[in-house]
């Protein structure tokens, strides 16, 4: 069963200067108990789609649905069956830890102790801090108490808007963990982010740029239509290496990946040779070159291309 | 004049809480230096205390040569910074934000007029200078604001988290001007949560828990914790933190 089915979605914004294409005809759609990531830069259109989703927008044109309700006819019932978590913080500062989760909790028509096997393991690790005003919490504190908040009606979809943005790298560890927990309790979670990496731990991805879908797939799907050889190349001066790859005609384009540099070649000829012939020419040292698997950032790029 | 920063162990206490420990450390002229830490391990307030904007509860720091405690206005004006919440004016031009980020540093107005031209042709910005920096896509604004924050050509540019939220290729072009500054002899200070490019800094620290507990070349650290990555270095040293934010 599809939860999220999205048809030609359009929404600009027209201001009287400017007129910003948030979303050119975005389609798709999501299974039942999918975690679905939503993977783009800043000005992808990614909080545009999840609030026209989450009924919070209108879209210009186009169809979506949420758990089979129309999101403009039925807007009542999907509010009532999704959590969402915006980007920007938005529970109540000067409310606790505790009066926030109970304010959501009681609008839902529901308590704590009714769901709150749901959320007992996020919650317990900020539960010390019951008291505390949600406005002095830390982000990762923050982060936590929002996706509460977010599930304490047991919604059925869940919408997470850059949950991680700005989070070190073993609170978005942990923060994934916890999202692969509540797949198994069969949410359906999108979610979004501008951390290429995170990629790998969704099911499925849309990678979206400027409002437009460049790929959907499972990463390992997005991973195969990589089609060009792509080389990975390290030596010890890797910024004047750089430069050297970027001057030759060959090159379709070569970007640093901490300590390699990956190149692409524009016709499918031998680049082991090549980068060998550069490596020559430039005197460098201690040079490494090998063939590897590209990772979503290479796709993401390659496809930008066009 | 080889070291920008100096720090001996620099403290900073708030009430019973002591936010960075001690920490020691030293930064060459033109170095990239990256200052890596999960979130509340101190980075914010120890780049506070080096940027002069406040004041250590005990040891030492000079910065271009300034000391933190006596002199630090004077490194106020000898250092550049940007991050990701704070950078330009967005009601301003591209050629008015450097006109005033150049008067605000006290460059001369020919100096200003030769930096503005120089600059907009390095970010192949040409015919734009004129267009107001709202309308600029975010990647091309954060160019603009690392170059405008070294208009100065001052001895070392703290950058916080400067590539936050950037599209894959602009990332990459930023990292690239990060290098002309280095080239240029400018000192990059630099905080990141993507750890692909705490591998492009010539040298890392982590901190955890308000100390400094690893310091050394991506190079040596990935070989000291047999790690693959610079990902796993890190992971393996802010998972020993005690203190929660």
């Amino acid at each position: 069963m599809q939860s999220v089915i999205v048809q030609n979605i359009v929404k600009n914004y027209v201001s009287k200067k400017t007129s910003v294409e948030a979303l050119k005809d975005i389609s798709f759609s999501v299974e039942k108990g999918e975690i679905f990531g939503i993977i783009g830069p800043d000005g992808a259109g990614k909080t545009s789609l999840f609030r026209i989703l989450t009924t919070l927008l209108l879209a210009d044109s186009g169809n979506a649905s949420v758990d089979g309700f129309d999101v403009v006819k039925d807007y009542k019932q999907i509010r009532n069956r999704v959590g969402y978590m915006p980007g920007k913080f938005s529970l109540y500062q000067d409310l606790s830890v505790q009066e926030n989760l109970e304010f959501f909790a009681t609008i839902f028509n529901t308590s704590i102790q009714q769901n709150y096997d749901l959320i007992k393991e996020i919650y317990q690790q900020i539960e010390p801090f019951k008291t505390r005003k949600a406005g002095q919490l830390s982000g990762g504190m923050k982060q936590k108490l929002a996706l509460s908040c977010a599930l304490i009606h047991k919604p059925s979809v869940l919408f997470l808007d850059e949950p991680t943005t700005g989070v070190d790298a073993v609170s978005r560890k942990e923060f994934w963990e916890m999202l692969h927990r509540l797949k198994l309790q069969g949410i359906t979670i999108l979610v979004s982010t501008p951390y290429m990496d995170e990629a790998s731990l969704c099911d499925r991805v849309a990678l979206i740029q400027k409002g437009e879908i460049l790929s959907i797939d499972t990463p390992k799907g997005i991973a195969a239509g990589f089609k060009k050889p792509l080389w990975a190349m390290r030596a010890n001066e890797m910024f004047h290496l750089m430069n050297a790859i970027k001057a030759d005609d060959s090159v379709e384009s070569c970007y640093p990946f901490g300590q390699y540099h990956h190149v692409v070649f524009k016709t499918q000829k031998d680049g082991r040779t090549k980068l060998e012939e550069i490596a020559m020419k430039g005197h460098y040292s201690n040079v490494e070159i090998k063939s590897i698997e590209p990772n979503i950032e290479d796709c993401f790029m390659a496809l930008m291309r066009g | 004049m080889g070291k920008v920063i100096i720090a001996k162990d620099l403290t900073k206490r708030f009430g019973s809480f002591t936010a960075v420990d001690k920490i020691s450390f030293e930064v060459e002229k033109g170095e990239i230096f990256g200052f890596l830490g999960a979130n509340g391990a101190g980075k914010t307030t120890a780049m506070r205390m080096l940027c002069g904007l406040s004041l250590p509860s005990s040891g030492t720091a000079t910065v271009a040569g300034f000391d933190v405690y006596k002199e630090n206005e004077l490194i106020k004006k000898n250092i550049g910074y940007m991050s990701q919440k704070f950078s330009l004016y967005e009601d301003l031009t591209i050629s008015e934000n450097i006109q005033f980020y150049g008067g605000i540093y006290g460059l001369t107005d020919e100096r200003i007029e030769e930096k503005t031209k120089s600059l907009v042709k390095q970010l192949h910005l040409e015919g734009q200078e004129k267009t107001l920096v709202r309308a600029l896509p975010l990647g091309w604004k954060q160019k603009l604001a690392l170059s405008i924050a070294i208009v100065h050509d001052p001895a070392i540019v703290f950058l916080d988290e400067p590539t936050g939220g950037v599209d894959p290729v602009t990332r990459r072009e930023f990292w690239s001007l990060i290098y002309e500054a280095s080239e240029r002899g400018i000192t990059v200070f630099v905080t990141t949560h993507y750890m692909d490019e705490a591998e492009y800094c010539n040298r890392v620290s982590i901190m955890v828990d308000g100390r400094i507990d690893a310091l050394d070349t991506p190079a040596s650290l990935m070989r000291n914790y047999a790690a693959a990555s610079m990902d796993e270095v890190f992971l393996h040293l802010a998972r020993k933190a005690v203190r929660t934010e």
